[in-house]
């Protein structure tokens, strides 16, 4: 049975196989993978579109951010702070505690991208998502995807997400008001933060990181200048390394 | 904040960005990690997220709101159980966004 398979496969290899590069067949194949994600990421984008538009923010100015930033959450926080009137030391310092996350998944993908020329890295590094890690991390280390197709499939997935995310925020822009008041649909915000926080919460010790965070969250508000998201997280990842260190190191 | 003072806020957040996501990428091999660094960024995600969503929720309405009243914080409670039970985000988005618009009819017709 399986050797008359295997034939089959010798048989047909050479019609189907040199029509399509192998850099070719990977790029599409993370392209196609990320589809369905890319179906949340569109109410996210046109949110973040809309939400700038209507906080004074030009065309160019958000599609400015989406382009330069290139990460939902931190672009609308950036947003709300700046049309609250913070200085630009505290949303960039706001931006880099959301975005502390990114290093994670630099330190998780940093061994499938070692051997790269350094332009690669910093081209993979800029498409470097939520989305593109969690899609593509998986296959890396299950060994699904090999070199050299790895940077093609993380390419793939990574322009498909970019390409609809500035395509979502021009959508946003253009149709501004009617979105946010017609149909809430700013709440698509809290509802993709749930969504990412919720699978972030692990076990205890991360639990309890995010429940010391989230009661802090409440109270942070009243602190001055827009500190409030970082006193809150900073809380929040000292109660969890205070658990940790509390309940021993064992536990993962 | 002027124009140009709003394009340097945003390419300083994209500079810092960028420069997060290249880190290890472009360091593995050539810096070892502080364990205690690689320690508190384990909880930096269930942290950051958490505290960035609760007062979205909470302050709905611009001040401290929990009560049932606030559509927003049941609509968002419905969706984090969805979001829990499934760890599906399009059914998350759809099952928030539909509680949400449901409160809301609710909410007019009394």
């Amino acid at each position: 049975m399986t050797t008359s398979t295997n034939k089959l496969e010798r048989i047909h290899l050479p019609k189907t196989a040199p029509s399509a590069s192998p850099a070719r067949a990977a790029f599409f194949a993370g392209a196609k993978a990320i589809l369905p994600v890319l179906l949340a990421l569109l109410p996210f984008g046109l949110a973040f579109g809309a939400t700038a538009t209507g906080s004074g923010f030009s065309s160019i100015e958000a599609l400015g951010m989406s382009v330069f930033v290139a990460a939902g959450a931190a672009q609308l926080a950036a947003i709300q702070l700046i049309s609250a009137g913070a200085s630009v030391a505290v949303v960039i310092l706001t931006v880099l505690v959301i975005n502390l996350r990114f290093t994670l998944y630099s330190v998780s993908l940093a061994p499938h991208f070692q051997s790269l020329p350094l332009w690669w890295k910093g081209l993979l590094s800029y498409h470097l998502t939520d989305q593109a890690y969690a899609a593509t991390i998986t296959r890396f280390d299950a060994g699904e995807t090999q070199e050299p197709d790895k940077r093609w499939y993380y390419l793939g997935t990574g322009l498909a997400i970019w390409t609809t995310w500035q395509v979502a925020t021009m959508v946003g822009v253009f149709l501004g008001a009617w979105v946010s008041e017609g149909w809430s649909l700013d709440f698509v915000l809290p509802l993709i933060f749930i969504a990412l926080a919720l699978p972030a919460i692990r076990d205890r010790t991360t639990g309890i990181a995010a429940f010391a965070a989230g009661v802090a969250s409440v109270f942070a508000t009243a602190l001055p200048l827009n500190l409030g998201l970082i006193g809150a997280a900073l809380i929040g990842v000292l109660a969890g390394l205070a658990t940790e260190t509390l309940t021993g190191r064992s536990k993962r | 904040m002027n124009t140009p003072t709003l394009w340097l806020t945003i390419l300083g957040a994209g500079a810092v960005t960028f420069a997060l996501r290249f880190s290890f990428i472009l360091l593995l091999g050539r810096v070892e990690v502080p364990s205690f660094l690689e320690r508190a960024l384990r909880y930096v995600p269930a942290a950051v997220l958490t505290a960035v969503v609760i007062p979205l929720l909470f302050y709905a309405e611009g001040s401290l709101e929990l009560s049932l009243g606030n559509e927003r914080l049941v609509a968002g409670m419905v969706a984090a159980l969805i979001c829990w039970r499934t760890r599906s985000v399009p059914l998350t988005l759809v099952g928030g966004m539909a509680t949400l618009w449901t409160l809301q009819a609710i909410g007019q017709t009394l």
